[in-house]
């Protein structure tokens, strides 16, 4: 337990990457001149507003929902109208969250799951068919969506779970193993086998092992794969497209994409700002939160090239 | 469940593994067997099953009507927009992967330099890519809307619109996935970027390079592996685009933004309803996508030669 608590705390409290400070420029330099200001400020300015081009649109959003507007729920005064708006639409907006949440948050469970046992298992078991399971759970990757999804329409259909949000969970976790059983395997691999062949020799059973001495050792790698799988599926669009045909089973970016069409082809461009608003507060919180896990799971992507 | 294990640590030469080899297979087996039935029932039969869609009478709502090989692919060849989305979809993929990479070196460098200034813009260029396709696809289709953007005067003096002329679709539409995806090759680059050598710059610097030449000579071909990996990454993520013309453009305007993933979706649930022509389209993406990448990474294989 002390292992555990322990390296939680470095995995979730470690340097502060979240810039919550001011922009202050590089603090390394040891001598800083006037001159050397003078040289910088173009280049802060210039990169300062690069920056602000990759911030604006989000910034302008969430303005421009609360802001009055002609045509949307919020004409006089600033408010939350369009999000009333949205807040009622169709089935409503809490049945919405729930779906997506219910869909993102089995998802992360059973990719969890999933590729904690099976990173185990390649990483430092051999048995036949290996390889070959190893190959074709990356050949993941290379198929194309949609050649999967329109049999995968017609097979969960026929077992009774198309137009369900079970059957969208589990679609997106079988998308999501190539990278985490991946990332759990190079995980598991960087743990030395003397910790888990010590803990066995100790007299723990192969599992206890795995439970109490290697959960902890890949915890980061697990932090990584959970953020991931809930970042693809919370935004997911094709597979519910594809697979949900009832309007209270909609997850909430279809819902919002839906506001288009309301009413005769007429938009609501304000509760589709209120829309994009709730589909982002996550995921930016998220970002800001395991910065360092989300870079390092694209990093493991490019190490794999 | 004792564990008979030598108290010693095992030889090297069978890769110090503890157990013997057939407890050990059944153990890998049975952590893996997760993994296994989801790539089995989710991919392996999905996959085998769209081949034999696409050499079958499939209508949407009637199902398996027996085999009509190989009327689906010649229905496919013949659809009146199967050239016009391949020639888009290629047109875009180009335009998109170009660039993605262009920008995504620029940015590394940018700010390939450690510091507090740069590690905040390297936050601002990638949180867009915590959003998902969909919200970052709605949140443009309102920022380009004539009627609710920021932009609307300037359209208005201009007489242009983001989205009314094919060209102006494919290049809004390219704008947005450059700011959604820039951050996701910016990390990658600098992956590519740290793992060449300081000392080779050293040399570099005091044979009297200029920075062009250096960025000719030594960082490009160095980075030769990164960028093999993005261009297939870009390739292949472009070739398949769906969510932002589905959302941005519809396909519009006169069909001109149509992509073949579209072509797939209108072919079998808008309409035509038609899974047999549809799952043959699939097929030809996926045969087509495995000649390209196959072709890239050769490409790149032998310049390297």
């Amino acid at each position: 337990m002390a292992v555990l608590s322990r390296s939680s705390s470095t995995a979730a409290g470690g340097p502060p990457s979240p810039p919550d400070s001011a922009p202050v420029g590089p603090t390394r330099t040891n001598g800083v001149t006037i001159a050397g200001i003078a040289l910088r400020t173009p280049y802060w300015v210039f990169t300062g507003a690069v920056g602000l081009i990759f911030l604006a649109p989000l910034l302008w959003t969430a303005v421009a929902s609360v802001a009055p507007q002609a045509g949307t729920s919020q004409t006089d005064g600033w408010g939350i109208g369009n999000y009333e708006t949205l807040a009622n639409y169709q089935a409503g907006i809490w049945c919405y969250l729930a779906n997506s949440a219910f869909v993102s948050l089995t998802t992360v469970a059973l990719t969890l799951l999933i590729s904690f046992l099976g990173g185990y298992a390649f990483a430092r078991f051999r048995f036949p068919g290996r390889n070959i399971l190893f190959l074709v759970t990356l050949a993941i990757l290379m198929v194309p969506y949609a050649t999967l999804l329109i049999p995968l329409y017609v097979l969960l259909n026929k077992v009774g779970l198309q137009n369900s949000l079970v059957g969208v969970a589990l679609v997106l976790t079988m998308f999501q193993l190539p990278f985490s059983t991946f990332l759990m395997r190079i995980s598991f691999e960087a743990v030395p086998r003397e910790l888990d062949e010590a803990a066995m020799v100790d007299g723990c059973s192969s599992f206890s092992a795995l439970w109490r001495v290697l959960l902890p050792a890949v915890k980061p790698g697990l932090i990584t794969v959970g953020l991931f799988a809930f970042l693809a599926a919370w935004n997911d669009f094709m597979a519910p497209l594809i697979l949900i045909n009832d309007t209270e089973r909609m997850t909430l970016p279809l819902a919002v994409s839906n506001l288009r069409g309301q009413v005769q082809g007429v938009v609501d461009y304000g509760a589709t700002e209120a829309g994009v608003v709730v589909l982002a507060l996550p995921c930016i919180v998220l970002f800001l939160l395991l910065q360092r896990h989300y870079v390092r799971g694209f990093m493991s992507g490019a190490l794999k090239g | 469940m004792s564990v008979t294990a030598p108290s010693r640590p095992p030889s090297p030469a069978v890769r110090g593994r503890a157990r013997p080899p057939g407890r050990q297979a059944l153990l890998g087996w049975l952590y893996a067997t997760p993994t296994a039935v989801f790539v089995v029932l989710l991919f392996a039969v999905p996959l085998l099953l769209v081949v034999k869609m696409s050499v079958s009478r499939w209508p949407l709502l009637t199902g398996d009507q027996g085999i009509n090989a190989p009327d689906n692919f010649v229905k496919a060849i013949n659809h009146r927009f199967f050239t016009d989305s391949v020639v888009f979809t290629v047109k875009y993929t180009v335009l998109a992967t170009v660039l993605l990479l262009a920008l995504g070196l620029g940015l590394a460098l940018l700010v390939q330099e450690s510091s507090r200034w740069n590690n905040l813009l390297r936050a601002s260029f990638l949180i867009p890519s915590a959003l998902g396709l969909a919200s970052a696809s709605l949140l443009f289709y309102v920022l380009y809307s004539p009627y609710a953007s920021p932009l609307a005067p300037v359209m208005d003096h201009l007489g242009v619109t983001f989205l009314g002329s094919p060209n102006a679709a494919l290049f809004s539409t390219t704008f947005l996935i450059v700011w959604r995806y820039a951050g996701f090759y910016m990390v990658l680059m600098l992956v590519g970027l740290q793992g060449i050598p300081a000392d080779v710059y050293e040399a570099a610097r005091s044979d009297g390079a200029s920075r062009w030449q250096t960025f000719r000579k030594i960082t490009l071909p160095l980075l030769r592996p990164t960028l093999a990996l993005t261009t297939v990454l870009c390739v292949t993520g472009s070739l398949l685009a769906f969510e932002q013309f589905y959302i941005l453009t519809k396909g519009g305007p006169d069909n001109s933004t149509i992509t073949v993933v579209q072509l797939i979706y209108m072919v079998a649930f808008q309409g035509q309803n038609d899974l047999g022509v549809a799952a043959a389209i699939s097929v030809i993406v996926l045969l087509a996508l495995i000649l390209i990448n196959a072709l890239q990474l050769r490409a790149f294989r032998s310049e390297e030669s």
